[in-house]
């Protein structure tokens, strides 16, 4: 049996990790490979902790195992701590370099953790940290922040980066189509330097 | 033949479409509202689709449409299925012409429900066949089967995705589109549809009479298959099946099941070959008590002696703990890392301007703490954030545990919530019963005008129906008025002054009094383009005394002891009147 390459992408609910995946899926297509993934639908998606798995090549289960996953991608810092543990030893973790502090913290008086402190914990994982609000807003859309992140991780995932940019540019609303494209590529020209 | 990436729902509507689907019903639930909402979306419909009030209806609608003749499939979650168990149990004698599919989509792990109950037990209560699949590819396919079976047996069929089936994706070879060619016809013969004790013990007769051909053709459509590799045998269910498949050992046979009832002498040949066997399947033991009662004297491992969880649902780490302990693999091959612990927890939480929130607050700051306060089921259960539910049980629950509180002899205020669509789907009675009783207590009614939390399906009170034809909404205030209440308030819960005088006037009056909140969801009104500005907080007059934070709303934080409102404010204006030394206004436009 050929192993899959399996993706853990996790953010908040509304951070578009499904069209992250949709992504993904449409790419595998395009190349002719099997994919299996799973996703969080119903009421845990309202502004709650979300993780989308994804198997390029696989042929069985949706789910990833802890400690199996090959590429960690995360739309938030804390996020990507949280399931730190789902990537396996050597695997690749892509972050956004920026924390949403869950509400809980202010209504029920949580740990307060800094950005910083987040960063330092997620150290030994080696994670390409990047400012995707920021390149997003460049690129033409704040929106675009998950296929900026998408095209830092692009270098890590086994498909073309045609196969990647032509299932953005068909599964991204018609009017945004150049700041995705825009988004991808300077997601991508950062992440060959992480 | 082109492959798509779909979400099971998706593939299982797609798969509804090729089958010639006739006529299509549900109450929104999940797992199961994609398929729904998929084919109620569809161009050049052929088949009647609708979004029942509640399960029960929706089962009745498709059983007479199957009655004439149509191809029907009813859709809903596991919960939904007890809501629809008068109909269904009945529906197994009277049986059906054209193919009825009922899909009852079960939540291993209550990802979004709240209980694990299994629908197979349903099927074997009810004699009526279940497909169970093992993945989205199988899904879809299992759809014309289903059919097929139906119509072959002049039964009902349960089909039972899991939420690791339906919300899950794959690439899925699909079919052509069958237009539905059928009009419906009802031919009368009440010895088979009107179900008075002399037919019905004849029907129930008949119904028996199917099994044994039944379990037959289970097998000779390949539902349930087998591939002898050794002297030990695994045999699964479901999706427990494809994570057994990506750990098998070569020498290990396999057996899987798709479909109920399971032959028993076709099982008995096959257990009685191998020297032990292990069962994997989610929730309850149903494959394993069918292999128990022909095992014999050969060993099984399963829930029933230990080496299976009854609850939760299963996952490749879960199936190879089991293995190894029933002997079946000689080493997990998963090491089990532990996450990062203590971190502030993110758990799901009412939008920014959700107006249940604000509904919430004047409820507390009225009734205060001791007051109690019954809740149902929807996007409002997250109330529980705001010591605000009391208590969650099934659709409808909040009026009728309120009134036998109520009625229990405690003393304190209770205080209902409930949503419109709920209201809808059971609530109704509850608030006849209580009006009826003489039951003190208030009711709100969370009334968004949308079934928001499975993704905003249209209900009775939205004026739409599920294919956007106009209609005319219901008005829950003559609802209730009709139920004998008499004080009937409709308040904008935005309008924090006149949702507290409100309460204050309700709990003042004995009896039933209700109070409408009525307000539209604010991911329907984003959508919509309303825009109401956004707020921000002067840092000069904040205090940072937290009363806006406590509100709980994501869009406010607090940063350097000074509150703070993000991107997320949709400008519901709330917080502004919550604030204590008028710190929060409008921003001016930019």
């Amino acid at each position: 049996m050929t192993k899959s390459f399996d993706i853990l992408i996790v953010g908040i609910g509304g951070q578009g990790t499904i069209l992250a995946s949709n992504v993904l899926g449409e790419a595998c297509l395009r190349e002719g490979r099997h994919v299996k993934g799973a996703e969080t639908h119903g009421m845990a998606q309202r502004g709650g902790s979300v993780e989308t798995h994804i198997r390029i090549d696989g042929l069985y289960g949706p789910l990833i195992v802890p400690g199996t996953a090959d590429l960690l991608i995360s739309f938030d810092l804390l996020e990507a701590l949280r399931y730190s543990h789902y990537l396996r030893t050597g695997g690749k973790m892509v972050v956004n370099r920026h924390m949403v502090l869950p509400t809980s913290v202010f209504t029920q008086k949580g740990p307060v953790l800094t950005e910083d402190e987040v960063i330092a914990q997620l150290a030994r994982s080696g994670p390409c940290l990047i400012d995707a609000d920021r390149i997003a807003v460049e690129a033409g859309s704040s929106l675009a922040q998950n296929v900026v992140i998408l095209g830092a991780a692009s270098w890590s995932i086994p498909l073309k980066p045609e196969s990647l940019l032509a299932a953005v540019k068909k599964l991204v609303p018609p009017k945004t189509v150049e700041a995705n494209i825009q988004a991808f590529e300077m997601g991508r020209a950062f992440g060959r330097t992480c | 033949m082109e492959r798509h990436y779909l979400l099971g729902n998706e593939a299982i509507a797609h798969a509804c479409l090729e089958s010639g689907v006739g006529f299509v019903s549900g109450y929104p639930g999940t797992p199961s509202s994609e398929v729904v909402d998929v084919l109620r979306v569809q161009k050049d419909l052929t088949c009647h689709v609708e979004w029942s009030v509640n399960e029960k209806v929706a089962l009745e609608n498709a059983l007479a449409a199957a009655w004439c003749g149509l191809r029907a499939i009813c859709t809903m979650k596991h919960v939904g299925l007890n809501v629809a168990a008068d109909a269904l149990m009945t529906s197994a004698y009277t049986g059906v012409t054209g193919g009825l599919v009922i899909m009852s989509a079960d939540d291993p792990f209550a990802h979004s429900s709240q209980n694990e109950q299994d629908t197979r037990c349903y099927a074997h209560f009810a004699r009526l066949p279940c497909l169970d699949p093992s993945g989205v590819q199988e899904a879809h396919d299992m759809i014309a089967v289903a059919f097929e079976i139906s119509e072959e047996f002049r039964l009902p069929v349960l089909f039972r995705p899991t939420t690791r089936i339906c919300h899950s994706k794959g690439d899925v070879e699909l079919g052509d589109v069958v237009p539905n060619t059928r009009t419906g016809e009802f031919h009368k013969d009440p010895r088979q549809y009107v179900v008075i004790p002399a037919h019905t013990r004849i029907l129930h007769k008949k119904l028996n009479e199917k099994q044994p051909a039944l379990k037959k053709r289970l097998v000779e459509k390949g539902l349930n298959h087998f591939t002898i590799r050794g002297k030990n045998a695994i045999i699964a269910s479901g999706i427990g099946s494809s994570y057994v498949q990506e750990l098998l050992p070569p020498d290990v046979s396999f057996m899987k099941i798709g479909a109920y009832p399971v032959d028993e002498e076709w099982l008995g040949k096959f257990v009685q070959q191998h020297e032990k066997i292990l069962i994997i399947e989610e929730l309850a033991p149903v494959v394993e008590e069918a292999v128990r009662q022909v095992a014999g004297c050969v060993p099984v491992f399963g829930k029933i002696n230990g080496y299976a969880p009854y609850e939760g649902e299963l996952s490749p780490a879960v199936v190879a703990g089991i293995m190894v302990k029933a002997g079946f693999l000689e080493k997990n091959p998963f090491a089990s890392p532990t996450s990062v612990q203590d971190l502030p927890m993110r758990p799901p939480i009412l939008c920014a301007g959700c107006h249940h929130r604000a509904a919430f607050y004047a409820m507390k700051k009225v009734f205060g703490e001791s007051a109690i306060y019954p809740s149902d089921i929807g996007c409002y259960t997250l109330g529980i954030q705001l010591g605000a539910v009391d208590t969650t049980i099934c659709m409808g629950a909040s009026i009728t545990v309120g009134s036998g509180i109520a009625h229990s002899g405690e003393s304190r205020d209770v205080v209902c919530t409930i949503g419109d669509s709920t209201f809808l789907h059971t609530g109704i009675q509850g608030l006849m019963n209580a009006v009826y009783n003489g039951a003190n207590m208030t009711v709100v009614i969370l009334d968004n005008r949308i079934t928001a939390m499975t993704g905003h399906q249209p209900n009775p009170n939205t004026g739409v129906t599920a294919t956007g034809v106009e209609t005319p909404p219901v008005s829950l205030d003559a609802v209730c008025r009709s139920c004998g209440v008499t004080f009937v308030e409709t308040v904008d819960p935005y309008d924090l002054t006149g949702m507290l005088r409100a309460l204050e006037a309700a709990k003042t009056k004995k009896g039933v009094k209700v109070i409408i909140a009525k307000q539209m969801c604010v991911i329907v009104a984003r959508r919509a383009g309303v825009k109401r500005g956004h707020y921000a907080v002067n840092p000069e007059t904040c205090t940072g005394c937290g009363t806006c934070v406590r509100f709980g709303c994501p869009a406010i934080e607090l940063v350097d002891k000074k509150a703070r409102i993000n991107e997320l404010c949709s400008g519901c204006m709330v917080c502004s009147r919550l604030c204590p030394v008028g710190a929060i206004s409008r921003e001016a436009q930019k």
